[in-house]
């Protein structure tokens, strides 16, 4: 077990309340339990935009995304969903992980590259909403 | 052990996948976990695919090609089965938020009507995208 990292940093204080593995269960979970439930509409309506975008070639697809809805509901599907899956594959690297160091790096992995791959896919579409297609 | 924890209990990891017998909600569970993954490569797909768009029309044509290749399609499917699963088991799991469903007969049947949900709803997304010429 991961008797080491555990006496390092939980104080008697947050040995007495019991937060569990990850030292902050409250927030974490309420954080899921949101996002999930704001990805039942938003994952449906994507359902429905892929639909509908995989029969409009590249200027179809580049007009639909600069419609204002479109690209504020798209933003908020990448935004919510990378959240969500964040938080979600921590669980499972806290869960599965006892050794500190590796579930340190690959916490910070998974961090890493939802932030990169939200703020990248977000630039994206805001960068065709803007500007129209090329 | 007492002494080695500072004298607190050690509390337990999760259980691993062998130590459980095959039920259907055990196995509705590590469905969604298996999913979580699957999605979290969706939403890298579907980044990559809006910055594909960015890149103009040629880079747009590459990405669809191959998101709309046997194998693509494949991968888009399982996404379509993983994102409706997901969907029944948030709202499963809200209703246990409320305290209701954890009786084992209702746990079963909810664990297998998400499951269905899932396979079906995937199967009528792909008619109506197959009869919408979107394939």
């Amino acid at each position: 077990m991961t008797k080491s990292s555990s006496a390092r940093f939980r104080t008697p204080m947050s040995r007495a309340r019991g937060l569990g593995a990850s030292h902050h269960g409250v927030g974490h979970f309420i954080t899921e339990r949101v996002s999930g439930l704001a990805l039942v509409p938003l994952a449906l309506w994507g359902v429905f935009a892929a639909l509908r975008l995989a029969g409009l070639g590249f200027d179809g697809a580049a007009a639909w995304v600069a419609i204002p809805h479109n690209t504020v509901l798209l933003s908020l599907l990448i935004v919510v969903a990378l959240v969500h899956l964040k938080g979600a594959v921590q669980v499972v690297i806290e869960d599965y992980i006892p050794d500190f160091t590796t579930k340190t790096v690959l916490v910070l992995a998974n961090l890493f590259v939802c932030v990169l791959g939200g703020a990248l896919g977000v630039v994206a579409i805001l960068k065709v909403a803007f500007t129209g297609a090329l | 052990m007492t002494e080695t924890s500072g004298g607190l209990p050690e509390r337990p990891l999760s259980p691993h996948l062998q130590v459980w017998r095959w039920h259907i909600t055990m196995a509705c569970s590590i469905l969604h976990r298996a999913t979580v993954f699957a999605l979290y490569v969706g939403v890298l797909l579907l980044a990559g695919w809006a910055l594909a768009l960015a890149a103009g029309p040629e880079a747009y044509a590459g990405y669809t090609g191959c998101l709309g290749s046997p194998l693509g399609k494949l991968v888009l499917f399982g996404l379509t089965v993983a994102v409706l699963y997901n969907i029944a088991y948030t709202v499963r799991q809200t209703f246990w938020d409320l305290g209701k469903g954890f009786t084992p007969k209702t746990a079963d049947m909810t664990g297998a009507a998400a499951i269905a949900f899932a396979v079906v709803g995937a199967i009528v997304v792909w008619v109506i995208a197959a009869q919408t010429g979107a394939l």
